[in-house]
């Protein structure tokens, strides 16, 4: 069959979402990031909430997530997301709000933040994306950096007596009273990006129904941190990461 | 049911990360040899008749670049 007669409209299955702008992304090729904003743009579409949600991105590459998806956003300081998603979801309780934090964003500067937002159960979306290093500023290490990896602080590996051992956040925000839902998932294949839209979506839906925060990890890859192309990063983060860091629900309600 | 597939790539969006060619379970896609204007090697459909249009390429693609059509025959 002649290929012009397959690209036709009336058979188109997939496409890029209107909600994401024709803006080209700035992140490195291959990189989670662009995978995820993704997700997120289809979940807002699909559920038809486009001028009811506001995102709040942080400091890190995703930093200019604003210049991406077609929605209302502000701008946190670094590690502060969750607690300006607080005031924006009790100020506006219609709205449906959500914080894209990365591991250095979320796990260190901003530990203090995340932990409490969610301890007090607050209404809202936390995307957490884990790439076990500070993309954005070159690669140094990060709380949830893991034993032996090498980075631009750790060049021989990080090591527990230095550097002190990984950090598995999202196991200790799932204790918390406040969460209703927390999930690990990641986006290295088409069924692993399934997952995580369906655990997107539920975290949306949930932030309606007042039945607290909910948070979605999603083990992610930083090729130009980790130094490694970006097919063979995805390998490495499933050899890696996944063993440290399993995919799956951690709590459920 | 058997399906025919094509995609369509915005090339000049394309960063030749080749996330897309490993998923892709009829080896249907490949980087180009040629660059774009930003000098990444772009992805291209270099055996169409294989494309089956499940849309796994274009599902993992970080930068929204394919677009997936597909017929039943
Ligand atoms: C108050 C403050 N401290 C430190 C920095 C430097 N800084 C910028 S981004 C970043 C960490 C980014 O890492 P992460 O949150 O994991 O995001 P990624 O780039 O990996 O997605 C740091 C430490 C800053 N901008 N502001
Ligand atoms: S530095 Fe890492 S996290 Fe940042 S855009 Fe590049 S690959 Fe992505
Ligand atoms: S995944 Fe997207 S950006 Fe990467 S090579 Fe394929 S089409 Fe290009
Ligand atoms: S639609 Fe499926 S078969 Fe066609 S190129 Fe993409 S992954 Fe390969
Ligand atoms: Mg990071």
């Amino acid at each position: 069959m002649d290929i012009n007669e397959i690209i036709k409209p009336e058979n188109k299955v997939y496409g890029k979402t209107p909600i994401l702008k024709d803006n080209i992304l700035h992140y490195c090729p291959g990189c989670s990031h662009g995978v995820v904003h993704k997700i997120i743009a289809e979940v807002i579409e699909e559920m038809g909430i486009q001028d009811k949600t506001i995102g709040i991105s942080p400091v890190g590459c995703s930093v200019f997530a604003y210049n991406y998806l077609d929605i209302d956003w502000q701008q946190a300081a670094h590690g502060r997301a969750p607690a300006l998603a607080t005031a924006t979801k009790r100020l506006m309780p219609d709205k449906y709000v959500f914080t894209y934090q990365g591991d250095g964003d979320l796990a260190s500067i901003g530990t203090a933040e995340v932990m409490h937002a969610c301890n007090r159960g607050e209404n809202i979306v936390i995307i957490f994306i884990n790439n076990a290093i500070y993309g954005m500023t070159g690669g140094q290490m990060a709380p949830t950096t893991l034993l032996g990896q090498v980075t631009a602080t750790t060049p021989y590996g990080r090591k527990a007596e230095l550097n002190g051992y990984p950090l598995k956040i999202t196991e200790l925000i799932a204790q918390l009273e406040g969460t209703c839902y927390v999930t690990r998932q990641s986006v290295q294949n088409p069924a692993a990006v399934r997952k995580t839209k369906k655990a997107i979506r539920k975290a949306f839906e949930n932030s309606m129904m007042k039945k607290g925060t909910s948070f979605v990890e999603v083990v992610s890859t930083c090729n130009s941190g980790w130094k490694v192309p970006p097919v063979q990063a995805n390998k490495w983060m499933e050899e890696n990461m996944f063993p440290f860091y399993p995919l799956g629900d951690m709590k459920d309600r | 049911m058997a399906t025919q597939g094509a995609i369509v790539v915005d090339k000049e969006r394309c960063k030749g990360c080749g996330v897309c060619v490993v998923n892709c379970p009829t080896e249907a896609i490949a980087l180009s040899h040629e660059v774009n204007g930003k000098g990444y090697n772009f992805l291209s459909l270099v055996n169409p008749e294989k494309c089956i249009g499940c849309a796994n390429c274009a599902t993992v693609c970080p930068d929204s670049v394919i677009t997936v059509y597909r017929v039943k025959i």
